[in-house]
């Protein structure tokens, strides 16, 4: 996917007066994050669960290689492949080898964020095969071609008009001419029209949200089913995951499901939680003859032994997003690559650059709700912090900011200057409506006070001046 | 170089070492033979019937319909249950050397097929190898006696589950498996299905049926 994560700003200004999107989030921000409260209260193990889904992934990580070895000798014994892939462009070519192989014109995909990462159904596209994207959300964005503005709800940007009418434009051509009205119409069509698709496909290729050492399973998580169509319908089964996704162990898995439902979409459980070992095997009825794991670096392993690392034990359950006030502001897109959010401000910049992607980290208020609700206790605002810090570093920080902060060091080296400065300053303030409370506008403060106001300081002089008047540090 | 040894190589310099020292790698290695057990719930604690009417509380939570049946009333309660709805009598039935045990013809309107289902088939019929208590769960472990189709394609899945597969936690369900196909080892794909297949894709809302059944009925059978 091509990033333009460089134009941050002028995303989000896009996104601000977007009626539909705006109209979207507005539902994001009562639906997920109340309905994991509620899951959460259900459980009062909740708390020590992550606790330990957290260290599960540290020692996996801690012995990844270890781990990694055990799953491909694992799936081998089962007549299986694993496929290595350094990069992105190793595992699109691995992909597109074993899709000719098997000889596919169409690919039954279901929801997988590593090939938004390494962009896989372009690829293909411009290799004569055509994937098909099976998940509902993320069928309907590759109908308006557009890429996912969130890790679990891809289509969570568009209203259900917006989905009617592009149901209308593409349908027809299925014999489908009637503009639904109702959700569950929507979704009868799509299950009528990709159930066609599913028995049509001679490969599926889907990610994995774990990879069980202990067995060689790759695990999937859906609540449509459409993984486990798309994993025994066609006659090969292509996983692609990342390398940071095998844990150790069933048990472990046990634990890690917990947590990543209720966290995700605040289930208990997901409605198909599957373990795939393997090809099919002698006597069964189903299930595809070949199977094949790509295991994906594109960068990890140099995340590993970082003080970034703790980004490796992200399980992809959105609750980062879902959470944060800024995403909740913009939406997905605006982050302008694969991975949006608190997440997406973290990786991003780690797989596509800094320089490239360094607004991202900006992008936040430090509030903190996204390490609060981590199933695997991620310290998202520090890691975004070092990114800052980074930046910085690299000369990468706009010239304004550079010479803003320099100007404010000059004053906070210098106390009595930096008193007189700030009480200056917050005189200056009062002639521009502290009375009402907030700032409609104020000058330098532009970027701030075009979308909200600022809220005033109370009157009573400055921090200092007020610390000093209440017996500052003697008391 | 391998792209394998690449990635090994890469991560290994990443962590400041090179294979994993033998003391250590006897460490894990015990960790993956003893596979322990963490942090189980509490809610899953109880006596037999407890476990049972927890099974009961979480299936009907997530939209399946449970209805507690004998032996012999099984065949009766699956054509009742279709009648009940509307639904064609014409049954997809997993070849589970299991169902035999239910007189099937003692419901002579019920219209069976043993085997895999064809996309037209409406109705599916099959054992379970065990429910989770502890959130409703289904589990479904592929095999010549229950191909995995039988739980994705018709619209309706009936599901007969005798009360001594249902489990408490997950884990319990694990310890099953080994039991079943030896330590390390799964059958091709084990599916744990909580209600009925849905999406929440379009604004958010939940609808049911998206690829998987719209309906799911549980005759949970005492022995």
């Amino acid at each position: 996917m091509k990033s333009t994560a460089r134009a941050f700003k002028a995303n989000v200004d896009r996104a601000l007066v977007d009626t539909n999107l705006q109209q979207s989030l507005a539902m994001l921000k009562v639906g997920f994050s109340e309905r994991r409260r509620q899951a959460v209260e259900r459980l009062p193990e909740f708390e020590a669960l992550r606790d330990r889904a957290r260290d599960i992934k540290n020692h996996t990580l801690a012995h990844l290689d270890y781990y990694l070895e055990t799953f491909e000798t694992k799936v081998k014994g089962l007549g299986g492949h694993v496929h290595w892939a350094p990069t992105a462009e190793d595992a699109r070519d691995i992909v597109l080898r074993l899709c000719r192989e098997a000889g596919a014109k169409t690919v039954a995909k279901s929801k997988s964020m590593i090939t938004e990462e390494i962009a896989l159904n372009d690829h293909l596209e411009a290799h004569g095969i055509e994937p098909v994207e099976t998940d509902l959300g993320e069928y309907i964005i590759q109908l308006r071609n557009e890429a996912p503005s969130h890790i679990i709800a891809p289509a969570v940007h568009l209203t259900k008009d917006q989905v009617a009418d592009t149901f209308l434009e593409h349908h027809a051509r299925h014999g489908f001419t009637r503009r639904l009205t109702e959700r569950n119409d929507l979704v009868a069509e799509a299950r009528q029209i990709l159930r066609q698709r599913f028995q049509d496909a001679d490969v599926g290729i889907t990610g994995a949200n774990f990879l069980v050492a202990e067995t060689g399973s790759s695990m999937l998580v859906t609540n449509e089913g459409n993984a486990d169509l798309s994993n025994t319908l066609p006659r090969m089964h292509i996983v692609i995951a990342s390398i940071e996704k095998v844990i150790p162990t069933l048990e472990d898995a046990g634990t890690l499901l917990r947590v990543l439902a209720r966290s995700a979409t605040g289930q208990e459980w997901s409605s198909y939680t599957t373990f795939n070992t393997g090809p099919k095997r002698e006597g069964d009825l189903d299930g595809p003859e070949s199977y094949h794991v790509v295991l994906l670096d594109n960068g990890r392993s140099s995340v590993l032994g970082t003080e970034m690392q703790d980004i490796l034990r992200c399980i992809r359950c959105g609750a980062c997003m879902n959470h944060c006030p800024v995403y909740g502001a913009i939406g997905g897109h605006a982050y302008g690559w694969v991975y949006p959010g608190p997440l997406g401000a973290v990786l991003t910049p780690q797989l596509i650059g800094v320089e490239e992607a360094g607004n991202l980290p900006n992008a936040s208020t430090f509030c903190g709700r996204c390490e609060s609700v981590c199933p695997v206790r991620i310290p998202l605002p520090k890691l975004m912090r070092h990114w800052r810090e980074r930046e910085f570093e690299r000369h990468l920080t706009p010239s304004t900011v550079r010479q803003g902060l320099s100007l404010w060091a000059f004053f906070a080296r210098r106390p009595t200057l930096y008193r007189l400065a700030t009480r200056v300053a917050n005189a200056a303030l009062s002639l521009f409506g502290r009375a009402e409370g907030h700032y409609r506008a104020l000058p330098l403060a532009g970027g701030w006070t075009t979308h909200r106001d600022l809220p005033a300081p109370p009157p009573g002089g400055t921090f200092m001046a007020q610390w000093k008047a209440r017996g500052g540090a003697s008391r | 170089m391998s792209a394998r040894e690449q990635m090994l190589g890469a991560i290994r310099r990443s962590l400041r070492r090179g294979e994993l020292p033998a003391v250590s790698r006897a460490v894990v290695d015990a960790r993956l033979r003893e596979h322990p057990v963490n942090i189980v719930p509490r809610r899953t604690e109880g006596s037999d019937a407890d476990r049972v009417a927890q099974f009961e509380h979480w299936a009907a939570f997530h939209h399946a319909s449970v209805a507690r049946v004998d032996v012999a009333g099984v065949p009766g309660a699956v054509a009742d249950y279709l009648k009940t709805n509307n639904l064609p009598a014409r049954v997809a039935m997993a070849p589970d050397p299991d169902l035999d045990r239910y007189d099937w013809p003692s419901a002579p309107m019920l219209e069976i097929r043993r085997g895999k289902p064809v996309d037209a088939d409406p109705v599916a019929v099959t054992g379970a190898f065990a429910g989770i208590a502890e959130t409703g769960t289904l589990v479904f472990a592929s095999g010549p006696d229950h191909p995995t189709s039988l739980n994705l394609l018709p619209e309706t899945h009936v599901v007969v589950l005798r009360e001594a597969d249902v489990v408490g936690p997950i884990e319990d369900v694990f310890v099953r498996l080994r039991a079943r196909y030896g330590e390390g080892r799964m059958p091709r794909t084990v599916n744990t299905v909580t209600g009925p297949s849905r999406t929440g894709d379009i604004e958010q809302q939940l609808e049911l049926g998206a690829h998987g059944p719209r309906r799911m009925h549980i005759l949970l059978v005492r022995d």
